[in-house]
């Protein structure tokens, strides 16, 4: 392909390959094909399957006006978004989506089908959402243990993180990850990280690859407020500050680190403020527009001139994971103004619908949504249990002449299989 | 890092005996005309070298590693023949520079991350283990991490509680990570060049006091693309009456005792084990059950100790050739501290391994 670094078995050439090859033409009601029309639908689409409906609308622009950024040391982005019928109904579908299988997810775990910690994201659709549609596949994405909707963005099905949820096979990593561990490397994924602020340097140290390779692409490396103070945060911005890492920091401020309300552990809770040497930005992260439009304005300006901190504004309904209730240090009327006001998904919803959107499409998307995380559940609790043998494999890709102890005392040879074919 | 000791501890930290030349057995073992000599810092040097050489995905960062040419001088020169992209100083910030390193080998690059000494690694070892070591089997085989960890580990000399820890048994218990300890210049190359090519995480333990010591080393040796198998220990020195087990500098101790044994008839076998993780069993278990009498050697504390590992593997598959039980000889039981002679009384001697194999052999 258009490689220069002639890199032994280089991803970048094999991903620009498999780019060319997935054209994304979806057949639609009344046998109208399509193509769609930004990389970023292209990913959503891909991934998951998700479908457009076509309608007349899908090119109209949509001009909106979002709220200010907050900014420091740098220029603001401007708050004109422009947009297109046809990309907020991709990111409605794709928004409703993430609420639906969080929520499934709250149900099944409350059933016993889930166990063992299991974080939830809904409420900060539109953060992903709005950096899904900022990026290219070829930029990397690293996040915390709250991570199931990143699972489904970057190259995954809802009914793979169901299934994982589950323990089962057919999970995203087979039931070996769980929750808080999934990833895909073909599509620049690298989890799912279990540890509070592990995720930071690892997503510099993603960028710093990016960039080694001379690479145009940067990594997205998402954390919360609770592990915004963490040493090795900064530890990372210096460094990145210092090599001119393509590293996107993005503190996703739900307010709570599990119980601890961001004014109780942040002496200074201006996270956007808190790269010193690196500019910021603060946006509303309940406005998906408004994230896509600062990340893009991000993306820019780190290729150019280096590492910036993104702070974007958002709430989780849920309680850190399904242990924790969330309402012994947040008052219901907290919670339930939030969703009144601010909800992310029924603000896309009301900008498609404002914009002359078929009310039948938006319930059809719905409809769809619904069936999908209704099956994946189904299919989930189908599923069969990884078998006994997977407990040795993959621990290491070249396993040398190991030989890892069973509980009993014997020897078991590991092996690097990658099938899990069942 | 000069060493301020008085010539006696010295060489007794060096593991020679007043009177005796370096080297151990092994300098026996080679012609003149085949071997030439190689420090253990040339060694690794020039492993390093080769491999940035071989791959352009291999690249150094660390402490001091390019300017400085390296606090031990490890990494001398490949800032000047591989450039600051690839040879990187960084800040003196463990857990964001291996956690930096780290992502950059998920993402395909293969770092060699150098910690100036094992016990600064403390500050990232959630990196070397929830990251590095675990990501693999948590990804189910979709993210690999090849990745190099080395630096100077155990005692040094007069340097102290902080500085003196021995790592090995630690990160040996960890699935999903490699541990190796080179003891000679061959071990050194083969070892490192291997760890740098090999897929999964390395954790490599070197010796500081070994760094200058110069080791025979074969026209195969010092080929370009000499490795050594990850997992085999080697058999230094045949023996008969009893068998040594030890890694790193110990190994030399061990030699120069067998030598010093041999003098009064009694013929030790010397297993240097090069890798810890994984542990060449087979190796051990079948000189246990020539010589039935097991001592194993490490310099690192005593409980949960890589000889605790040693023994009870010996012990549960080999009990009914043993003549006595496995001996362990450990560096004591205390933080390290810094006076010449308290510190002689904190790590184990030739004197002390030869009382241990007369012991056993009940000749004391």
């Amino acid at each position: 392909g258009d490689c220069k670094q002639r890199l032994p078995s280089c991803r970048q050439c094999s991903r620009t390959t498999a780019r060319a090859n997935m054209a994304v033409v979806h057949a639609l009601q009344g046998g109208l094909l399509r193509s769609l029309q930004q990389s970023s639908i292209t990913l959503t689409a891909a991934a998951g399957g998700a479908r457009t409906f076509a309608t007349a609308l899908d090119k109209n622009v949509v001009t909106v006006e979002v709220a200010p950024y907050q900014t420091h040391k740098i220029e603001a982005p401007s708050t004109t978004v422009e947009t297109t019928v046809g990309e907020l109904a991709k990111m409605y579908y794709s928004m409703f989506r993430m609420r639906r299988m969080e929520v499934a997810a709250d149900m099944q775990y409350k059933a016993k089908l889930i166990r063992g910690f299991c974080h939830l994201y809904d409420g900060q659709e539109a953060v992903l959402e709005g950096i899904e549609a900022a990026l290219t596949p070829q930029d990397s994405i690293i996040t915390s243990y709250r991570d199931h909707c990143h699972a489904v963005s970057r190259g995954g099905t809802v009914a793979s993180v169901m299934a994982e949820l589950f323990g089962r096979a057919t999970g995203k990593t087979h039931g070996i990850g769980g929750s808080m561990h999934m990833y895909n490397r073909q599509h620049n994924f690298y989890g799912g990280n279990g540890i509070v602020g592990a995720q930071i340097p690892l997503g510099a140290g993603v960028a710093f690859a990016h960039k080694y390779k001379k690479e145009p692409n940067v990594c997205v490396a998402m954390y919360g407020d609770g592990a915004a103070n963490q040493g090795q945060k900064y530890e990372a911005l210096n460094m990145a500050g210092l090599w001119d890492l393509p590293v996107i920091f993005v503190c996703e401020n739900n307010h709570y680190g599990m119980g601890t309300a961001a004014w109780r552990s942040a002496k200074s809770p201006l996270y956007y403020t808190r790269g010193d040497y690196i500019p910021g930005i603060k946006a509303d992260g309940m406005d998906v527009l408004a994230v896509k439009q600062v990340v893009a304005f991000a993306k820019a300006h780190v290729l150019a001139k280096g590492p910036i901190i993104l702070e974007l504004d958002t709430y989780r309904y849920h309680g850190h994971s399904m242990s924790d209730p969330g309402s012994t240090y947040r008052t219901r009327d907290e919670i339930n103004s939030m969703r009144q006001q601010r909800d992310p998904v029924e603000r896309v919803k009301k900008l498609l619908i404002e914009n002359g959107y078929p009310a039948e499409e938006v319930k059809r998307m719905e409809r769809e949504v619904k069936q999908d995380v209704d099956s994946a559940v189904e299919a989930a609790k189908a599923a069969p249990i990884p078998p006994p043998e997977w407990l040795w494999r993959n621990m290491y890709q070249d396993p040398c002449d190991s030989e890892m102890r069973k509980v009993d005392g014997t020897h078991v040879k590991p092996t690097f299989d990658r099938s899990y074919k069942v | 890092m000069a060493l301020l000791q008085s010539g006696h501890a010295l060489r007794r930290m060096l593991g020679l005996t007043a009177g005796r030349a370096a080297f151990g057995a092994s300098a026996s073992r080679y012609l003149a005309t085949d071997t030439t000599q190689m420090t253990v810092r040339d060694a690794l040097n020039s492993a390093m070298d080769e491999e940035m050489a071989r791959d352009d995905k291999v690249y150094v960062l660390g402490e001091e590693v390019a300017e400085y040419q390296g606090a031990y001088k490890i990494t001398r020169g490949l800032l000047q023949k591989y450039g600051p992209e690839r040879v990187k100083d960084t800040p003196i910030t463990e857990a964001g520079f291996c956690g930096i390193a780290v992502g950059s080998a998920f993402a395909g690059l293969k770092p060699v991350c150098e910690f100036m000494t094992w016990n600064f690694a403390l500050q990232a070892i959630d990196h070397i283990i929830n990251s590095a070591a675990k990501t693999l089997y948590m990804s189910a085989g979709d993210i690999n991490c090849p990745i190099v960890f080395r630096g100077p580990n155990g005692a040094a000399a007069g340097v102290a509680a902080q500085h003196s820890q021995c790592f090995a048994a630690w990160y040996s218990s960890v699935p999903g990570l490699k541990v190796l300890a080179p003891y000679d210049s061959e071990d050194a190359r083969g070892l490192l060049k291997a760890a740098i090519r090999d897929p999964d995480p390395v954790v490599f333990l070197e010796n500081e006091l070994l760094y200058g010591t110069a080791f025979p080393v074969t026209p195969q040796v010092l080929d370009k693309d000499f490795v050594l198998p990850i997992g085999k220990a080697k058999v230094m020195r045949a023996g008969t009456h009893v068998t040594l087990v030890s890694f790193s500098k110990m190994v030399g101790f061990c030699l120069k005792a067998a030598e010093e044994l041999a003098a009064e008839g009694i013929e030790c076998e010397v297993i240097n084990l090069r890798s810890i993780k994984p542990l060449d069993r087979d190796t051990i278990l079948a000189s246990a059950r020539k010589t039935h009498r097991v001592i194993a050697v490490e310099e690192g504390w005593p409980q949960c100790g890589v000889s605790a590992e040693i023994s009870a593997v010996v012990t549960e598959q080999a009990f009914d050739d043993l003549d006595a039980p496995v001996m362990r000889i450990t560096g004591s039981e205390v933080p390290m501290p810094y006076a010449t002679n308290l510190e002689e009384l904190a790590l184990p001697h030739v004197e002390d391994i030869i009382k241990g194999v007369k012991k056993i052999l009940n000749k004391a």
